[in-house]
């Protein structure tokens, strides 16, 4: 068992950086998830975890050991692709004894350690198939298989649930946690699906331009972005972005548009009173959006005309446009509305977010 | 006027037949030759009356016991098979080793290499055999047949590397390099997994390499000239050929035989190189 820490880790394409000053420290039997949109540069410092990458420039440490010019071999990680990579002309035993008889393990022990794992994963009837004669998730079965037979100090995923259907996808989901806690090994794995990062990871680094946005546990992630991309990014619907300019009027201040006039919460009215009179970026998550009532005040309630209503059966979805802006809300079953009706919407004030429009940082 | 489906396709299909009966007839045509004359008798073969296309005097094998009492064939044969086995041996070992470190490796200058072996595979030996002939003289090697072992590969590294560079594409990365993080080094790798993977690809190899080298005429005509170390196409010939005199049924009895090994070779290969190993390794 062991962590991984990098160190100012860099990696140049040509001239360009695919990964650019990367610093994490992943703790010893931590599930670690990197997440970001496709070529977001998420899978390159797995890679170079794997040995399968050069290091253009810093540190890659698994456990003690500084490994940048140990070859993959030696490194005591397992890996599982996201296209499975099975060897298509050995059986699914031979797929899983292949690292064990690379490091000349004596035969009992291979096929101990092979029908454990094969029994953990419920594909002992498999073991003399090839990978042709293996569905998707059997396949994905027998990668995970091949990577837990070794006992590595670190497990990297690839990308290892993308090629899956949808339902299969959620069922390996959970297994994959559930083998997490049972073999509590260090765990660093790839996605691009935010809600994979947010119900595998104990922490989650979302990845954009091959640079770190932010790293924190799943819940800090949504519920204090560091920046608008990071806001953006997790949580689905994703939150709504509305263009604003503060404005001050009886000693309170107000983020306005054509259409929405909302109070700044107490709190933050220091943070944002330099951005008098500028632009801001109000961010709020569709859940954060309720209809209003009677008794809420009035400066966090504005009028939206609805467009499109997407009933999801233990929520509604509905599309709005408040002036030229185009808001989503996440209400309750009971609310009952029709497309081309208007709805009194009510924001959730602690749940505000404002963002510098120059820096698309947080402003908190 | 309306056409079903399937008249249309049966319209198709009639000619795609023909056109297929056509390439049969004009394929197969000059190997029938062949066998037809090696079994006729000298009369018939010189005589201008009858119809040319069968045999009407009676068969003979006499033409394949001349081939085997009276010439050198069987050295030739045994010259030939030893040379085309070794050099199609040495050809793939060295195509494959070039083939994935230019394909695989991603060193500098690995696509301008790979586009140089390429290269080389354009020079005509008409043009290469007299560099070639100053070379084996050098080497001491002039009339022996370990010559071709070195002269053959010329032209068939290249364009087995070529086509090997093109199937090893095919194959997933992901493969060597899960190979890789199982505790493989390179050559485990490439012997264990990448090979037998890369099976077809191999297959159409070995069949270019061993047809080059079978057929290969140029260079034993040049560099070789006694009947000990003759291979089966320049010595058929220059056995066969005296003069302006043709021994025509001994020659084509020579060629007729000669075609066999390749023939079985390829009936053999044809299942590999068909096959798509790879299926089921990844998911597409």
């Amino acid at each position: 068992m062991a962590q991984v820490v990098l160190k100012d880790l860099n990696k140049k394409f040509d001239e360009v950086y695919a990964v650019k000053d990367v610093n994490l420290h992943i703790r010893d039997k931590e599930f670690m998830v990197l997440v970001g949109p496709s070529g977001c540069g998420k899978s390159t410092p797995l890679r170079m975890v794997a040995g399968l990458e050069e290091i253009t420039s810093g540190e890659v440490h698994i456990g003690e050991r500084l490994v940048n010019d140990l070859p993959p071999k030696d490194r005591d990680i397992a890996m599982v692709f996201q296209n499975y990579a099975l060897y298509p002309h050995m059986t699914v035993y031979d797929n899983m004894a292949f690292g064990l008889k690379m490091r000349k393990f004596p035969k009992p022990e291979i096929e101990t350690r092979v029908r454990e794992a094969a029994t953990l994963l419920g594909i002992q009837e498999l073991l003399k198939r090839k990978p042709r004669q293996l569905s998707g998730g059997q396949r994905q079965r027998v990668a995970v298989g091949r990577a837990i037979v070794r006992h590595p100090q670190v497990f990297l995923f690839d990308e290892p649930l993308s090629n899956l259907d949808a339902k299969l996808r959620v069922q390996m989901r959970v297994e994959l946690k559930r083998l997490h806690d049972r073999l509590e090994t260090t765990v660093i794995y790839v996605t691009h699906d935010q809600v994979e990062a947010m119900t595998l990871g104990d922490r989650v680094v979302v990845m954009k331009d091959g640079l770190v946005q932010q790293v924190g546990e799943p819940m800090e992630l949504y519920s204090k972005p560091r920046n608008k991309f990071v806001a953006g990014f997790i949580g689905s619907p994703a939150m709504n972005f509305i263009e604003t300019t503060i404005s001050d009027a009886s000693g309170a201040l107000y983020a306005e548009t054509a259409g929405l006039r909302v109070r700044v919460p107490a709190e933050r009215t220091s943070r944002l009173a330099p951005y008098k009179g500028q632009a801001v970026t109000l961010g709020i998550r569709p859940e954060d959006l309720q209809e209003a009532t009677g008794g809420d005040p009035q400066d966090l309630v504005f009028e939206a005309l609805v467009e499109v209503v997407e009933p999801l059966g233990s929520e509604i979805l509905l599309d709005t446009k408040v002036g030229t802006q185009t808001i989503v809300a996440r209400v309750d079953p009971t609310v009952s509305t029709k497309h081309h009706q208007k709805i009194r919407l009510a924001f959730v004030p602690d749940r505000i977010h404002f963002f510098d429009n120059k820096t698309e940082q947080a402003i908190a | 006027m309306i056409r079903s489906i399937k008249t249309r396709r049966q319209a198709v299909l009639v000619v795609c037949y023909g056109v297929i009966a056509v390439f049969m007839v004009f394929f197969l045509f000059p190997p029938y030759w062949m066998a037809l004359t090696s079994f006729k008798t000298n009369q018939e073969i010189e005589s201008l009356k009858g119809i040319p296309f069968l045999i009407q005097q009676g068969a003979t094998l006499k033409h394949y016991q001349d081939l085997f009492t009276k010439t050198d064939f069987l050295i030739y044969l045994k010259n030939t098979a030893i040379i085309t086995t070794l050099v199609t041996i040495l050809s793939l070992v060295i195509s494959v080793l070039a083939a994935y470190s230019l394909s695989r490796l991603g060193f500098i200058g690995a696509g301008i290499l790979g586009t140089g072996v390429f290269l080389t595979y354009l020079v005509p030996d008409t043009l290469l055999f007299i560099p070639f002939f100053k070379i084996i003289g050098w080497l001491g090697l002039l009339n022996s047949k370990w010559s071709l072992l070195l002269v053959f590969p010329t032209a068939i590294v290249p364009f087995c590397t070529w086509i090997l560079i093109g199937y090893f594409a095919s194959i997933p990365r992901e493969l060597d390099e899960a190979a890789l993080v199982d505790g493989a080094n390179h050559l485990q790798m490439l012997l264990r997994i990448f090979l037998p993977v890369a099976v077809p690809g191999l297959v159409a190899a070995t069949m270019f390499a061993f047809t080059i080298s079978w057929a290969g005429f140029l260079y034993p005509m040049a560099f070789i000239f006694s009947n000990e170390e003759q291979l089966l196409t320049v010595g058929t010939v220059t056995t066969l050929i005296k003069g302006d005199v043709y021994h025509w049924g001994g020659l084509m009895a020579g060629a007729l035989l000669a075609c066999l090994p390749p023939v079985l070779l390829y009936a053999f290969l044809m299942d590999y190189y068909i096959s798509g190993l790879t299926s089921g390794s990844t998911k597409a």
